[in-house]
């Protein structure tokens, strides 16, 4: 952390210095929320007064006059601010703390207030104006280094920020400086397998010892040794993070002899590349292949392949919608980025995750955005050095994500937060996006010939080794050591080249490109590298524009500075994109030409040749070594944990007082309860087609998933949900078919026809170099395939990140729970179907669909500390033959009109979901626990209430049309648990009864207040 | 090319042109055009460059919207960039066709930039619009909660005010009366002088309820006009709001709520007929 000095204001340079204050009359709600930031501190760094200003660092030649109508007329608000033209002065007892970003971290600011200044004074463009902007916080009754803790803590961050004791005012800019280029050979043809380990860790290509000896022979066949850009080239192409080594992998898969759960062994029979030898060993012919991909390419051939346009090929998995348009999905995760820096971590995961829709076929409209995150909880036993508090990572991610999506005009309409401590070390962040696009365009290729043309953001030496740093495991040096992977995001930039590629795709001449991909990992070696894998490409690195000088042409060509696309446009369209990006503002680039003689990547800057490889052996060449799993249950159940600190394990609970007490418990643990102040800082409205929100009913409860309308003025939905079961992380088989099964009862409960739900694949998983997590990989990759296609939902995209663990100080490893998580997009076939889980009317009845068992093991009920004695602690299993057929029941029932609302009984279980129901519509509810339909001959009253088996759904029903929804279920086990009553002047009445605990009453008020309180902030 | 004609009719029809200014960072434009397509008006997108580089291009339309977003990023304060270029480039086009009888709607960031602009609250009544942008004079400050939210409010319609774009609406009944606002700084203030003059000559267009009174504006205000009740600024955006289904609890409306126009397409029509039958 750099500490500076106050330079004195006085001081005259041509770096000129404002400050924007607020006008105490108008109050500074800034200041008032940061005060609330500051609970739980120790009382030596809490400040007697906070006052906070903006700062503005302007370079450039100006006039007293010009200097003053820039403070008061462009920067301050007449009428809520004032400017002072340097630094006001700081009283006795005062300390002033001012925190800037450190030089060449983007600053997305700078640009939009030098154009305003220069449109102001009627100057030309040209005129160099630079402008930085950083923010001052005058502290009362703390000294300077308390200042300096209290900023850390809250207000900077040490990776891209400078934090500086008194107004900082320096002399000018630092700059970048050209740089002699030299194109640099890297021994390594002669190293033994030392020197290539050595190697491949110093120069953080994060290749192993195989891929290495992999590339030495290659050159060694060359003659010649590789180049520092080829090499890079290589690290960046074969890095887990872009070609999936782990999945794609063939798998040596040992199971116990006597595996009383799921056996893989015993089912290898009819799995797609599975083979079982004399040891009972499984093989495994490339992992995601013969599992997530085997369950689509059945399904496309068992009839949905005219539902299925694109899968697992493009950016994004694409499905028709209608007759003429087609949505596709991607959901991404950065972990990485967000455990050293959240905020710019989040807000660049939202941004290339949009970039991936843009680069869709030939580029999707982005119309939504998902977000869901697994964090530790805000009272961790421990918070290891190189972590930042889980309080606050979370607070920064979502503010990451809220900027990002807000300023693009993607409406952030689904997602969840899991709290648990180990994901300390690695919070997840998963990011996803939705697109909309004509069914014509849902495909392109670059073609010999085509000119490569980049847009949008500029290139710098920000987020370098993003891919192989994504591919690492964290320690505890990992701030320090790539801080250069992570980024600030400027989504203005983005928005602009969206418009710009929108308004080049739909042309009046037809699209104007024919091929179009994101900069994402790896930066432009990725982007060229892949649309250019089956003709080469000749790229000239020394065009693309620079933030500043003194990039060397291998930071130019691995660089993953955001907000860039690269598109294949014939040359004829050139002049036409220019003028496009001409008056959208943004910025594009000639990089050369597709199509190479001998299908060769060649690199030139100048005429200068600086690297040249072929693209077979860049895209074919990576070794696919055999991976050893192991399914180890005992070690999976260890490590399954997920037990809250200082949770005690409640008494016998004998009375339904106790079950009300423990209902609030779980209405209010983090998990389930209410994320208004998440949801509510994302705007979920913007593009007007908002069709089921977030929250549902007059008391805004918990909707199951999100509807819109991706083509406006079609009364058409497309459902958007997902399933998370990580309690369930005993067995990964277990979890990822109840993820699944979650995903489409969310998407059913909101009128998604349950034969049109296509479904993406999140692994984060610790690392997988260790048998016993592979072992537990291939579990949750089998479920996938079985869950699939029992349920016949396609998976059309996935992602993988299989290196979250965290190596502490002292060496420990902190490994994250096994977390899959399931996205779905379902079709809603007509608006009117779209249905809501706030219970309607009262006198109306609650149907519990799905039978409840005693198995407890990894419920919430557990978590909180429920008495165990209740059930056993077994998991619940899906039925792969019944979950589907009552979903196809349930949506059947939505569809004839017999269903008022509808909720899934998931988190918490039955009885904390019906009281959601109750009071989201403002009712009250009479429920019978006698009556939840249960399978086993005892099942405990609190089971009844709080088992989490999987498959089970609350419909509400009107009396008369019981009948006719009891009759589509026939055999499905089912019950009418109880009726939604009116509510009273003081709101609505649970009241439950069970013949084990007897009855009693409880305000449905005090129970929502759990929910909304639990987790609020 | 740089004008994107987002109606699917010909521009040579009957029916009143929309002008929809668009702009980097600029996101609402979309929603905010088909609201005036569904009130019956052939609205077309024209980037604020273009505009600038051709004010007379403003003379061609009689309805002009400044959509909601978060334009240049909102650096430096909510839309004081562009109503900086405003200021210095458009703002006499646009206060000429203010004079003309042309009706503005300014939802959220479009609100935020015509405070800041000159465009509102506009000259006193009787006097005309000033040749140089007026010094602002009310202003759009952050959220008391101190952060961006976006939620449905009740709003109410003063029986005084003098917008034609809300005249008529105070008998939709309250349970319709709703509108979505998104925005972290949209806390209306304004001197005390400049209040009573808003509120006694009818240009407080729009309320929050007091029970949904959520940003802590003065007077509950959610939305304001100039004298003429022609130029609409708001923090909610009624062109979100354009079919039932937008409704936060649609699925438990009675049918008999959801007949006819929106309260947000209403204000549409409002313009729409307004233009249809004044402007020159």
């Amino acid at each position: 952390m750099t500490i500076a000095n106050a330079a004195s204001p006085t001081m005259t340079t041509t770096v000129h210095r404002i400050e924007i204050h607020r006008r105490p009359e108008f109050g500074d709600p800034a200041a008032d929320a940061l005060r609330r930031e500051f609970e739980g501190l120790p009382p030596g760094l809490l400040p007697r007064s906070v006052d906070c200003a903006a700062v503005y660092l302007i370079e450039g030649a100006f006039s007293d006059r010009e200097l003053s109508m820039i403070a008061e007329e462009l920067l301050a608000d007449p009428v809520t601010q004032s400017p002072v033209i340097g630094a006001a002065a700081a009283g006795a007892d005062e300390v002033v703390i001012e925190v800037h970003p450190l030089p060449g971290v983007m600053d997305p600011a700078a640009a939009s207030i030098a154009t305003a200044i220069h449109a102001m004074l009627g100057e030309s463009e040209g005129s160099a104006i630079t402008v930085r902007t950083g923010r001052r916080y005058t502290f009362g009754g703390i000294d300077a280094e308390a200042g300096g803790d209290l900023a850390t803590r809250l207000l900077a961050n040490p990776v891209v920020h400078a934090i500086h004791t008194g107004p900082y005012h320096p002399a000018s800019f630092p700059v970048g400086h050209q740089q002699p280029f030299e194109v640099r050979d890297v021994p390594l043809c002669e190293l033994d397998d030392a020197g290539l380990e050595r190697l491949s860790r110093d120069a953080h290509l994060f290749l192993s010892l195989d891929e290495m000896r992999a590339i030495q022979s290659h050159y060694q066949g060359l003659g010649r040794e590789p180049r520092e850009i080829e090499l890079e080239t290589l690290a960046q192409t074969w890095s887990e993070h872009c070609v999936h080594k782990t999945l794609k992998a063939t798998i040596e898969y040992r199971e116990p002899a006597d595996e009383s759960g799921f056996s893989i062994r015993d089912t290898a029979g009819h799995r797609p590349g599975h083979s079982v030898d004399d040891a009972g060993r499984v093989r495994i012919e490339n992992l995601l292949k013969s599992t997530v991909a085997a369950a689509t390419h059945q399904l496309m051939a068992d009839g949905l392949d005219d539902w299925c346009l694109s899968v697992f090929v493009d950016n994004a998995g694409i499905v028709g919608f209608d007759d003429d348009t087609a949505v596709c999905m991607k959901v991404e995760t950065h972990n990485h980025p967000s455990a050293i820096e959240p905020y710019g971590g989040a807000a660049t995961g939202i941004g290339g995750c949009i970039r991936d829709i843009m680069g869709t076929g030939l580029a999707a409209k982005p119309i939504a955005a998902t977000d869901v995150f697994c964090v530790g909880t805000d009272a961790p036993a421990e918070i290891p050095t190189g972590c930042l508090h889980p309080h606050r990572i979370l607070g920064e991610v979502v503010a990451g994500v809220r900027d990002y999506g807000n300023r693009m005009g993607i409406p952030t309409i689904d997602g969840g937060v899991w709290f648990d401590d180990r994901y300390i070390g690695n919070p997840l962040v998963y990011v996803g996006c939705v697109g909309v696009m004509p069914r014509d365009l849902i495909s392109g290729d670059a073609r010999p010939g085509d000119r490569i043309i980049a847009m949008g953001g500029r290139t710098g030496r920000d987020g370098i080794h993003g891919a192989t740093f994504s591919s690492a495991e964290l320690t505890d040096t990992h701030a320090d050591e790539f801080s250069h992977a992570v980024q600030i995001g400027n989504a203005i930039t983005e928005k602009v080249t969206l418009d710009a590629v929108l308004a080049a795709r739909d042309h009046p001449d037809g699209c104007l490109f024919s091929s179009i991909t994101d900069c994402g990992a790896g930066g432009f070696s990725s982007a060229v590298g892949e649309m250019g894998e089956k003709i080469g490409a000749e790229v000239r690195l020394d065009r693309a524009p620079l933030k500043y000088d003194g990039l060397s042409p291998v930071e130019v060509w691995i660089s993953e500075a955001q907000e860039r696309m690269v598109l294949a446009v014939p040359a004829e369209n050139v002049d036409a994109i220019a003028a496009i990006c001409d008056s959208h503002d943004v910025e594009w680039c000639d990089l050369g030409e597709f199509g190479t003689p001998d299908r060769e990547l060649v690199l030139r800057w100048g005429d200068v040749e600086v690297g040249r490889i072929a693209m077979e052996f860049m895209h074919d060449g990576v070794p696919m070594p055999l991976r050893e799993a192991v399914w180890d249950p005992e070690w999976a159940a260890r490590e399954a944990g997920g037990d809250d600190v200082g949770v005690e394990r409640s008494g016998v609970i004998g009375d339904v007082a106790g079950v009300f007490d423990l209902t609030a418990t779980l209405l209010g643990h983090p998990n389930l309860a209410s994320k208004a102040w998440i949801v509510r800082q994302y705007d979920h409205e913007v593009q007007g087609g908002s069709v089921v929100k977030p929250f549902v009913g007059p008391n805004a409860g918990p909707g199951d998933a999100a509807v819109i309308r991706p083509v406006p003025d079609r009364p058409r939905g497309l459902a958007i949900g997902h399933g998370l079961a990580t309690g369930l992380a005993r067995d990964p088989y277990v979890m990822g078919l109840a993820a699944i099964d979650e995903c489409v009862r969310n998407m059913v409960c909101v009128g998604a026809d349950p034969d049109r739900i296509a479904i993406l694949d999140n692994f984060c998983w610790p690392g997988c170099d260790d048998p016993r997590n592979l072992g537990s990989l291939v579990r949750a990759a089998e479920a996938c395939l079985d869950g699939g296609l029992a349920y016949r939902t396609p998976f059309v995209s996935g992602k993988d990140s299989l290196n979250n663990q965290f190596t502490t100080e002292d060496g420990r490893t902190i490994r994250i729970p096994p977390t899959l998580l399931i996205s779905g997009m379902g079709i809603v076939s007509e608006e009117r179907f779209a249905t809501t889980m706030d219970a309607k009317r009262p006198g109306s009845r609650l149907l519990a669909i799905g039978a409840t068992t005693n198995r407890l093991g990894g419920s919430h009920y557990l978590r909180v500390g429920g008495d165990p004695a209740a059930g056993v602690d077994e998991l619940p299993v899906v039925d792969l033959e019944l979950g589907p057929r009552i979903a196809r029941i349930v949506h059947d029932a939505i569809r004839q009109g017999l269903v008022r609302s509808a909720h899934d009984a998931s988190e918490g279980g039955l009885l904390p979901a019906a009281i959601e129901m109750a009071f989201a519509g403002g009712l009250g509810l009479e429920l019978d626990l006698d009556a939840v339909p249960v399978d086993g001959a005892s099942v405990s009253a609190l089971a009844r209430a709080f088992a989490e088996d999987p498959s089970r759904y609350l419909l509400e029903v009107e009396e008369a049309d019981l009948p006719a929804v009891e009759a589509l279920l026939a055999d499905v086990p089912h019950g009418v648990v109880g009726s939604f009553v009116t509510a009273g002047p003081e709101g609505g009445e649970i009241s439950i009864s069970a013949s084990e605990l007897g009855s009693g009453r409880e305000t449905a008020f005090r129970l929502e207040e759990a929910w909304k309180r639990g987790c609020d902030r | 090319m740089s004008e994107v004609n987002t109606s699917n009719h010909a521009s040579s029809d009957d029916r009143p042109k929309a002008l929809v200014i668009t702009a980097p960072g600029i996101n609402c434009d979309g929603e905010l055009a088909l609201a005036f397509e569904a009130a019956g008006a052939a609205p077309e997108s024209v980037l604020l460059a273009d505009l600038i580089e051709r004010p007379a291009i403003v003379d061609r339309f009689s309805l002009i919207g400044l959509p909601g977003g978060f334009s240049y990023g909102d650096d430096g304060g909510a839309g004081r960039v562009l109503a900086q270029l405003i200021r210095r480039g458009l703002y006499p086009a646009l206060a000429a066709a203010i004079e003309r009888g042309v009706p503005m709607i300014a939802p959220c960031n479009g609100f935020q930039i015509a405070v800041q602009a000159g465009l509102l609250p506009g000259p006193a009544e009787g006097e005309s619009w000033p040749v140089e942008p007026a010094v602002p004079t009310v202003a759009l400050a952050p959220n008391e909660l101190g952060r961006f939210h976006d939620v449905w409010t009740g709003v109410e319609i003063p029986e005084s005010t003098r917008c034609i774009w809300t005249a008529g609406l105070g008998a939709v009944p309250s349970e319709a009366m709703v509108l979505p606002s998104a925005h972290g700084e949209g806390r209306f203030v304004a001197p005390d002088e400049m209040m009573a003059a808003l509120e006694s000559e009818g240009r407080v267009a729009l309320r929050y309820t007091e029970a949904d009174h959520f940003n802590g504006s003065r007077g509950r205000v959610a939305g304001i006009c100039d004298a003429s009740g022609l130029v609409f600024g708001l923090m909610p955006h009624p062109e979100r709001y354009t079919r039932w289904s937008q409704h936060p609890t649609w699925t438990r409306l009675e049918a008999s709520v959801r007949r006819g126009d929106t309260p947000g397409l209403a204000m549409f029509r409002n313009a729409v007929r307004h233009a249809t039958a004044v402007v020159r």
